[in-house]
């Protein structure tokens, strides 16, 4: 027979985990929100340069 | 009923030549297999023949049958279109509709899945490096998108083996509005909207727009939401191979992950009986595929035949309910998917930037949304148009997504080492095993192969040999691996074989 883990179960022992978890869950999503200035920055090192005429020479064939 | 069942993805990659617009995209897509293919199997121009060969011998308990292939060993042609290489993973790598496609092996279970499809990924970059090599070939740049918002559209399909037993009607009715709502976590995000990305909005899918009918056999144009291709590439009697055409490339190995699971769970309690009373038929399933895709903010309520209204998120909830009680409570891999499906609904309804870990359109959002902000860009800007596109560009100094995964943003599920071996070997539970290890270990006797059958070519024998693999689980590391091992030479093999199959 199945074990049947309700969704009010899951999400109890979600409650509870993430309450374990809690401090190191709010340091990563710190982290990613203050990685994203430096993502961007990241980003426009690697951006073709002429973004206008590359998005529209991009043109290919259907498929499937 | 569990995730595990045969399954595979065929994805066809987006290609350009910066700076030569005009170039034949076919001949481009046939430099990248070529050089791969050169790269693997040096001076092998034995190992790319496919087998079209559709007769179908009967076959023995162990899924064997010799017989003796009418094949005329031919000749490799010239024309670009049949670029085609069978690799020691198992996988094919070909030329499809002007685009390079890596179809993966076999595999039983979505990470395995993922697994084999990042292999491909890895492939195709490799495959670019050793394509600028030859003389005479301008850079060639992959992209692993579905449409150039020009009105241009190419596939990332699944293939999933079913029981032949199971009513398509079922099928349908089941799976079209599972399909329409889980583009929520497998949409791979698209800056345009409308076929031709006329009208510069960001929608959640790269693919919804491009599917016009609920059910057909088409795969180019006027595309189906459930396609209703039957090549099982099996025993057809005993077989279904569903071939999903709706799906987004997805960069995120988790997208991916989910992709297959959640589908896996779907069709599981199809089978099995387990989705019967269930009424998610929606009104007009197109013109809802295209409205779910459309609303970032996850609010759109779907209208169903029955007067019923939800979102997509509350119709994916409630098919991860079912799921969870029926799911088989021992097995790891069910249990992950059914916890990784529940974690992505629960953040995807508190706060879609949750997932940008996991999620593509949510995680190519958030690129789109730091650059508007930053400096203060509208939709129409060139420059989100090309973020949307280069997110997909294989490259891993210019890709967008490859650089998240540098930053560990994006999650990946695999080492770089499981993945370059992934490159090479094939999975050890289907017959991809048997395929990619015969052409791993005896390339010069191999004629020609697919999906069900390799053909070998040996010496003193006038007609080639054809072995017909119609059960995608036989072929086995079990099932040959000490014969493949103890087997000098392809002859031997085949001895072995025509001795076990009496």
């Amino acid at each position: 027979m199945p074990q049947r883990e309700s969704a009010e179960h899951r999400r109890a022992r979600e409650v509870e985990e993430t309450a374990d978890d809690a401090p190191a869950a709010q340091q990563t999503n710190e982290t990613l929100d203050a990685d994203v200035d430096a993502i961007l920055d990241e980003i426009d090192e690697v951006l073709e340069e002429n973004a206008e005429d590359f998005v529209k020479s991009f043109v290919q064939k259907g498929g499937q | 009923m569990s995730v595990h069942r045969v399954m595979g993805i065929e994805t066809e990659y987006g290609i350009a030549v910066p700076g030569y617009p005009t170039l034949n995209p076919t001949v481009s897509s046939a430099q990248i297999v070529t050089a791969y293919g050169q790269h693997v199997s040096p001076g092998g121009d034995r190992t790319g023949r496919w087998d079209y060969e559709l007769e179908s011998p009967l076959r023995d308990a162990r899924g064997f049958d010799m017989s003796r292939a009418d094949a005329d060993p031919g000749q490799l042609t010239d024309d670009p279109s049949m670029a085609n290489v069978i690799l020691t993973n198992g996988a094919r790598l070909y030329v499809d509709h002007a685009h390079p496609e890596y179809s993966s092996p076999e595999v039983t279970n979505p990470r395995d899945a993922v697994l084999w499809d990042r292999a491909g990924v890895e492939i195709m970059r490799r495959a670019m490096a050793l394509a600028e090599a030859l003389p005479g070939t301008h850079p060639i740049v992959l992209y692993k998108n579905n449409t150039d918002n020009k009105g241009a559209s190419y596939g990332c399909h699944e293939n999933y083996l079913m029981e032949r037993r199971t009513p398509f009607a079922d099928i349908v009715r089941h799976l079209v509005p599972f399909f329409i709502t889980r583009q929520v976590f497998t949409g791979a995000g698209r800056l345009g909207v409308g076929q031709d990305g006329r009208r510069l909005d960001y929608q959640i899918s790269q693919r919804a727009d491009f599917f016009e009918v609920e059910v057909g056999l088409e795969t180019t144009l006027k595309r189906p939401i459930i396609n209703t291709r039957d090549e099982p590439h099996a025993d057809p009697e005993q077989f279904r191979r569903l071939h999903v055409i709706v799906g987004d490339a997805n960069l995120s190995d988790t997208a991916t992950f989910l992709k297959m699971g959640t589908t896996a769970l779907i069709l599981a309690m199809l089978e099995a009986g387990q989705l019967d009373d269930l009424d998610l038929w929606p009104a007009h399933p197109v013109r809802e595929m295209h409205a779910v895709s459309h609303d970032t903010t996850l609010g759109h309520r779907l209208v169903f035949a029955n007067g019923r209204r939800a979102t997509a998120l509350e119709v994916q909830q409630e098919l991860l309910a079912r799921a969870d009680v029926f799911a088989e409570s021992s097995d790891p891999l069910t249990r992950e998917v059914i916890e990784a499906w529940g974690a992505v609904l629960d953040d995807l309804a508190a706060d879609p930037d949750r997932c940008a870990d996991r999620v593509d359109w949510v995680a190519k959002l958030r690129l789109l949304e730091g650059f508007r902000e930053r400096d203060g860009l509208a939709w129409d800007s060139p420059r989100l148009q090309l973020i949307d596109l280069q997110y997909a560009d294989l490259r891993p100094q210019r890709g967008l997504a490859a650089r998240l995964e540098g930053r560990g943003v994006l999650r990946r599920m695999f080492t770089d080492d499981e993945v370059a071996r992934a490159m090479g070997c094939p999975p050890e539970d289907t017959r991809a095993y048997f395929r990619g290890e015969c052409m791993r270990r005896f390339p010069g006797s191999i004629a020609a192969a697919s999906w069900d059958s390799v053909v070998f070519d040996l010496p003193g024998r006038d007609a080639l040999l054809r072995v017909p693999m119609p059960e995608p689980r036989r072929g086995t590391r079990e099932h040959v691996g000490a014969l493949l091992e103890r087997s000098a030479d392809a002859e031997a093999l085949v001895a072995g074989l025509m001795r076990d199959a009496g």
